[in-house]
């Protein structure tokens, strides 16, 4: 063993001596990782993303990206004889004659519908505790981009097969391509390389599916990660830890045996539900042929939101300069997204200029510190909840009972509803866990124990609450919102960009509406003296005689 | 979505999924008396005691002689084979007004309900109760079935024949539960919002053909393990928000909360 090591450690020495490995190697493994279950977000989806690499070469084995008419003879009966193309042939044929072709696609797929849902829930996290803030911008438009590309390269491995459901998929993305004003029948042309549906989309899709955005993919995680090391984690506000030191474990061995085993569950819940459960049943769905379509039509999960909007438009359209123009597609498919993906894209940038902001962050907030973002937070995920359920809403319709048309006009009404009372509830909601913190470091906890005072009153108990907890609630950084400018200066002389300035000033003041300061040191130290001091007093006052405990007590 | 839609969505697949199997069991036991009832020549003892039923049971919505009121349509010239339809899948007596006539347990015999079909026959010529021959598959192509029913039936009914819902609360069913005779029935007389597929449309050859292929939907193989429903990316999507990102939570909690 020992020789082993000694053996190791010569050569580790010897590669030194030309290149800086060793001595790189022990900095960086050094390196210190905050620890929370939150920061293994991001992890899943990484992993999902690894496990689809992998399955997806498995895949290009076996796959034929072709639109060639052929006869299937394969093993599955019930489509023997029927004609088809290449592509989707060769995907049964993977799904019923290749060794394993069936499990590798199912966790092909699953990972997929993994890795989109792993980024959502790692941007939440990174949302609402302000990791986007400087000097993370860039990462977090990395972040947000990459959900954007992985949204497309499902929609293109969702349509490859060739079945019912993804011909009907690339119909309506034909549909949205059509609607862009002026272009769109152009781009149309030059995407399938002539009229819809062509021969050329499934081979060009294939390219685009399997090399260019996975490379683009895997560039974008690779400086994603970079950037990570680079800027080092954030951590959550604790004892300890401050906005200038990380706390946490060396890279090497903790983090990397945690991030190892997680690897493994993450690959083996895939595996589990790969193997248990059906997903994209190709073969039930039979080939595209234009003119069928089957009820229940949907794109996986993620691309939900872009059909419910579709489904919940109405139907608007126009005629000028000879040409149509559809505003019924091109609005909720092609606009609307475009201005939910800039938004959150810009969001770090729009609230820096707001709250006038612009040191560097590396201590996390506590999501409730930050009401007004993660009251933003909560009516985005509202909106697009919204839309994702309608995108479902035949099936809704069908599952509960329910009318299709009554459903698309709670959608439209809800749409401008739900996220404004999601937010003001989130508000809400944020104020009352900073007034009770407040309450906490002030007076302590509720410790749940009633006294009862001779004169027949009951009070409860507070305890002082732990260093630890203390910490983490005094994290609470206060910021002053923008003052609203005056129209002019001392001299007399008009502030320049007043009316811009003003709006500034509104909206940080909205941003910081109803904030409950953080106690200062004074005020801690008063309120324990002023404890301390009423309960002796109170003693003796009771002794004295029956009259009425100081009400401060539980203030 | 919540969770409890999920629980729901999920129990509901798998309901429909043991319906279908137990049903298709007594499905084939029904197909023989059925199809016996469609001889032509009807009794007088059996139109009568149709006659009677059709007194107690049915008048009150479609008229004293069949003739419709304002609570149902005229019967003459429906045919046995609606009313078999109608009344072995327990549409008919409706119970009360609503978007569509549902399925419900069904209140007459088989006897009871020839007598019936054989009732309304006689009032005007209709369509007939198709006959054993009539729904038999040996001569059928099971994926001709696939592309027909691909063609005619899965835009309304899905792709698995699970149903799908239409415009204002109406919906086409589940047709997990349905036997030959009352698929052909179906396809025969086009009941509510469903187009009638006659035999120039669509001959007794196709149908037979589509009906091999529900019967291949309904016997429920699922290649690739638990179908969620058969309702496509839907209750996958319900599925790994819920049972798939929650198990990776409780991983990445749990793993925390272990080094701490
Ligand atoms: C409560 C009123 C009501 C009662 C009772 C009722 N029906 Fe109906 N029936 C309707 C209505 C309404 C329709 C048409 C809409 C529908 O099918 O839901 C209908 C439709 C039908 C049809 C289909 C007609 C067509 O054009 O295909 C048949 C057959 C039928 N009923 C037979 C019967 C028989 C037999 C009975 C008695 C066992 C019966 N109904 C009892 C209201 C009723
Ligand atoms: C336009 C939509 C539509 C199409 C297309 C359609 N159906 Fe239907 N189908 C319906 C509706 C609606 C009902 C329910 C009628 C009722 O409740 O009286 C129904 C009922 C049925 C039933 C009865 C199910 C049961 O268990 O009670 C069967 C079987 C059926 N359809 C078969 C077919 C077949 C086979 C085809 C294709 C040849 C087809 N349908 C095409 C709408 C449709
Ligand atoms: C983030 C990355 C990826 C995502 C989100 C993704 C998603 C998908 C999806 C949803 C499908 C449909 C699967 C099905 O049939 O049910 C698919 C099919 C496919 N993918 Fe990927 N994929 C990714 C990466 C890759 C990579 C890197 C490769 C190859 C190197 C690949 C190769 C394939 C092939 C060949 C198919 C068609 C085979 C078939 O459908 O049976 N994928 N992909």
């Amino acid at each position: 063993m020992s020789v082993i090591v000694k053996e190791v450690g010569r050569a580790l020495g010897r590669a030194d001596e030309r290149l800086p490995v060793a001595s790189g190697l022990k900095k960086n493994l050094r390196k210190v990782f905050p620890d929370h279950w939150s920061f293994m977000l991001g992890e899943i989806a990484l992993y999902s993303f690894l496990i689809l690499l992998l399955t997806g070469v498995y895949l290009t084995i076996f796959f034929k990206p072709s639109m060639t008419d052929v006869v299937y003879h394969g093993s599955y009966q019930p489509l023997v004889g029927v004609p088809m193309t290449e592509a989707y042939s060769s995907a049964l044929g993977i799904s019923f004659d290749v060794r394993g072709g069936l499990l590798i696609r199912q966790i092909h797929h699953w990972a997929a519908l993994f890795f989109m849902a792993a980024m959502m829930v790692h941007m939440f996290r990174i949302f609402f505790t302000g990791a986007f803030r400087k000097p993370r911008e860039f990462n977090w438009i990395i972040g947000g981009s990459m959900i954007l590309i992985g949204l497309l390269e499902g929609f293109a491995g969702y349509s490859l097969p060739d079945d019912l459901l993804s011909g009907v998929g690339v119909r309506i993305v034909a549909g949205i391509v059509e609607s862009i004003p002026i272009v769109g029948t152009y781009l149309l042309f030059f995407i399938f390389g002539g009229q819809y549906p062509g021969t050329d989309f499934i081979p060009r899709l294939y390219t685009f599916h399997v090399l260019l955005v996975p490379g683009i993919l895997l560039a974008s995680v690779g400086l994603h990660l970079v950037l990570v090391f680079y800027h080092k984690h954030t951590q959550y506000p604790g004892p300890g830890r401050t906005n200038e030191n990380v706390v946490g474990f060396p890279l090497f061995p903790v983090y990397t045996a945690k991030a190892g085993g997680f690897f493994f569950v993450v690959f083996g819940v895939t595996v589990l539900i790969s193997a248990l459960v059906t997903i994209n049943p190709i073969w039930a769905y039979g080939p595209y042929v234009p003119d069928q379509v089957t009820a229940g039509s949907q794109p996986d999960w993620y691309i939900g939101f872009v059909d419910g909007a579709l489904r919940a438009f109405p139907s608007w359209e126009s005629q000028f300069w000879g040409h149509t123009w559809s505003w019924n597609i091109f609005l909720p498919c092609v606009v609307l997204p475009g201005l939910m993906v800039t938004a959150l894209l810009a969001y770090p940038f729009i609230e820096s200029w707001v709250t006038g902001d612009t040191g560097e962050h590396h201590l996390l907030d506590r999501p409730r510190n930050a009401a007004t973002r993660t009251s933003l937070g909560a009516m985005a995920i509202a909106f697009y909840g919204v839309l994702v359920i309608n995108g479902a809403n035949d099936i809704i319709a069908a599952a509960f009972n329910l009318s299709i048309n009554q459903l698309t006009w709670f959608t439209r009404i809800g749409i401008f509803i739900i996220p404004p009372l999601v937010f003001l509830s989130t508000h809400r909601f944020c104020m009352g866990l900073q007034r009770r913190d407040r309450e906490l470091l002030l007076h302590g906890r509720e410790s749940g124990q009633i006294l009862r005072l001779p004169h027949g009153e009951f009070i409860e108990i507070h305890t002082p609450i732990s260093d630890d907890q203390k910490a983490v609630i005094l994290s609470k950084r206060d910021i002053a919102p923008l003052a609203i400018p005056a129209a002019t200066d001392q001299n007399g002389v008009a502030t320049p960009g007043l009316a811009g300035k003003k709006i500034r000033a509104k909206l940080s003041g909205f941003f910081f509406q109803d904030n409950v300061a953080r106690p200062s040191a004074a005020e801690i130290e008063a309120a324990h003296h002023h404890a301390h001091e009423v309960h002796d007093h109170e003693i003796t006052e009771l002794h004295e005689a029956g009259k009425q405990a100081p009400s401060q007590l539980t203030d | 979505m919540t969770s409890t839609s999920v629980r729901r969505h999920k129990a509901t697949g798998l309901v429909v999924l043991l319906a279908g199997l137990v049903t298709t069991g007594i499905g084939y036991a029904a197909v023989t008396s059925t199809a016996e009832a469609s001889v032509p020549q009807a009794s007088q003892g059996q139109l009568d005691q149709g006659h009677q039923i059709f007194l107690e049971g049915c008048a009150t919505c479609h008229g004293l002689a069949a003739q419709g009121s304002s609570d149902g349509p005229s019967l003459i010239g429906v045919g046995a084979a609606a009313v078999d339809f109608q009344v072995s899948t327990g549409r008919m007596p409706l119970a009360a007004p609503d978007n569509q006539a549902p399925q419900k347990a069904v209140v007459y015999t088989a006897d009871q309900i020839s007598a019936l079909a054989a009732y309304v026959a006689s009032l005007g010529p209709g369509p007939s109760i198709p006959s054993a021959s009539d729904v038999s598959t040996t001569d059928a192509e099971l994926a001709e079935g696939g592309v027909l029913f691909r063609t005619n039936c899965a835009q309304c009914h899905n792709f698995a024949g699970r149903g799908g819902a239409l415009s204002d609360g109406k919906y086409a069913p589940s047709m997990m539960n349905a036997t030959p005779t009352q698929m052909y029935e179906a396809m025969l007389t086009g009941p509510q919002n469903m187009p009638v597929f006659n035999d120039k449309t669509m001959p007794p050859a196709q149908k037979q053909a589509i009906i091999k292929y529900i019967k291949n939907l309904q016997q429920a193989q699922a290649p690739g393990g638990l179908a969620l429903g058969s309702y496509g990316p839907v209750t996958e999507g319900v599925f790994i928000w819920t049972a798939g990102i929650g198990a990776l939570l409780a991983a990445a909690v749990w793993i925390g909360a272990k080094v701490r």
